[in-house]
Parts: C-alpha cells; structure tokens; sequence
C-alpha cells in the first residue's frame, strides 16, 4: 500500500473535521471535531514514520495522543462550566467579550 | 490483502465521520466518533505502529470517548439542534475548505511513494520504549507533570461551588 494514500485519508480526515467544526453550533461537536482534525494529523504523522523510516514521529503521535486527554479533560470541565451557566452550549451565545 | 484492509478501515472512518456531521443527536456523534477512532487504530496497525494502535484505542476509543459520553449524560439537553440559517457561513466555510484541501492535495504531490521502512520490527514497543526514555525523557517527565496539571484544573473548574 502506497503511503501517498494515507497521506491523502488524513487530508480528507482533517478537511472534514474542520468542515464540521464549522458547521456545528454545539459545543461538544465542535470538540469532537477538533479530536478528529487531531487524529488525521496523528495518521499523517504515522504515514511519514513509515514512509521516511523514522521512529520519531511514533514518539510524537504519543506525544500528541497525551495532550489530547489532557485537553479533552480540561475542555470538557469547561463546557460543562458554561452548561451551568447559560443552561445550554450553543457557541453563537457564548458572546461576553463581544464589544 | 493490506489494501483490502485500508480501503475497508478508511471507508469506515469517512462513513462515520460524514455521518457525525449530518447527525444533531450528541450522543449519536459520541459514537459514530468511537467507530471513528478504532478503525484509525487499525490503520495505525497497517502503518506498522503496533504500540500507537494499542494506545489509539485505549485511550481515544476508551477514555475519551468515555469522558464524551459523562458530559453528555450530565448536560442532558432534550432538544436536537435546529440547522445554521446564514447560508453564507456554509459557503464561506465549504469554500475555505476546499482551498485548504487543494492546496494541501499540492503538498502531498511532492512526497515519495514508496516507503522505506520494511524491516519487521520497525515500530516494536520496545524500540518505541527505548527511544521514550533516552532521547524523549525530558518531554515524557513534562507530559506528566501536564497530566497532573490538567486533573487538578479540571477537578478545580468542574467542583460546585458551596454556599
């Protein structure tokens, strides 16, 4: 199998997570969808470890992997921080800095 | 059989992320996403990254997804959510996108087709281990000392506060 083709999943895979992010309004979609822009980048760095015999890409999608659950943990207390506040989590309403 | 694999696995995984884009259900999303991410795992085994594979699926497909689902459960909004009205978002955006994607699909013309790893034990654990702890030390000492900081901030954000 050719690496050019999993270079060219982990672009669909990341264009579409960003369309989705775009064209979502709930908080907890648009997340997914950051997680989903962050395993395409992930499959692309795997690709390039094989395609370039090199290892340390491995290391970086670990990397990579670890700050995600650590986002995600963070990310999600806050949505449910806003939850408890406005009582609900659409991202048009979350416009308290708007002048 | 390798190539039957990866079009399977990545017809999956664009299936189910199409799908979490039509879908407003949260719940729905949070699952079509764990599909997302075990069939990732199966092409990061394609990929000779036995360990990567393992730790997608533990972490993203198991605890992530775990956390997702918690929040959802714990927000409980009853209504779906209605369709953006500004139709002129949805064509800036899908413009945007389409620019990002033919410009990248430019990149990628440039990259060798062939790959050079072919041994078998490219991608071992114990390989993968062994550079962690000697070249990658200083950053794997820090990823911890991030995960502590990201649970007390999350435990501190999440707490109620008391009268």
């Amino acid at each position: 199998m050719s690496p050019v083709a999993f270079f060219i999943l982990s672009l669909l895979l990341f264009t579409l997570g960003a369309l989705a992010f775009l064209f979502k309004r709930d908080l907890i979609t648009q997340f997914m969808a950051i997680e989903i822009m962050l395993n395409a980048a992930n499959l692309a760095l795997v690709a390039g470890a094989k395609t370039w015999a090199s290892l340390d890409s491995q290391v970086v999608v670990f990397f990579v992997i670890t700050v995600a659950a650590a986002e995600a943990a963070v990310g999600l207390a806050i949505i449910l921080l806003i939850y408890r506040q406005k009582k609900n989590i659409r991202s048009e309403e979350i416009n308290l800095l708007k002048g | 059989m390798a190539t039957f694999l990866f079009y399977l696995l990545s017809i999956i995984t664009v299936a189910s992320v199409v799908a979490m884009i039509f879908s407003r259900h949260q719940a729905h999303n949070a699952l079509l996403l764990a599909v997302a991410f075990t069939s990732l795992g199966g092409l990061f085994a394609l990929l000779q990254a036995p360990f990567i594979a393992t730790v997608q699926i533990i972490i993203y497909a198991g605890a992530i997804m775990v956390l997702f689902i918690f929040v959802i459960m714990m927000i409980d909004l009853r209504q779906p959510f209605p369709p953006l009205r500004k139709k002129w978002v949805f064509a800036l955006g899908a413009l945007l996108i389409v620019v990002i994607f033919f410009e990248l699909i430019m990149v990628i013309k440039s990259f060798p087709t062939a790959s050079k790893a072919t041994n078998l034990d490219f991608g071992h654990p114990a390989s993968l281990g062994k550079l962690l702890f000697s070249k990658y030390l200083y950053p794997f000492e820090i990823t911890s000392i991030l995960i502590v900081a990201a649970m007390v901030g999350s435990l501190y954000l999440a707490r109620r506060k008391e009268r």
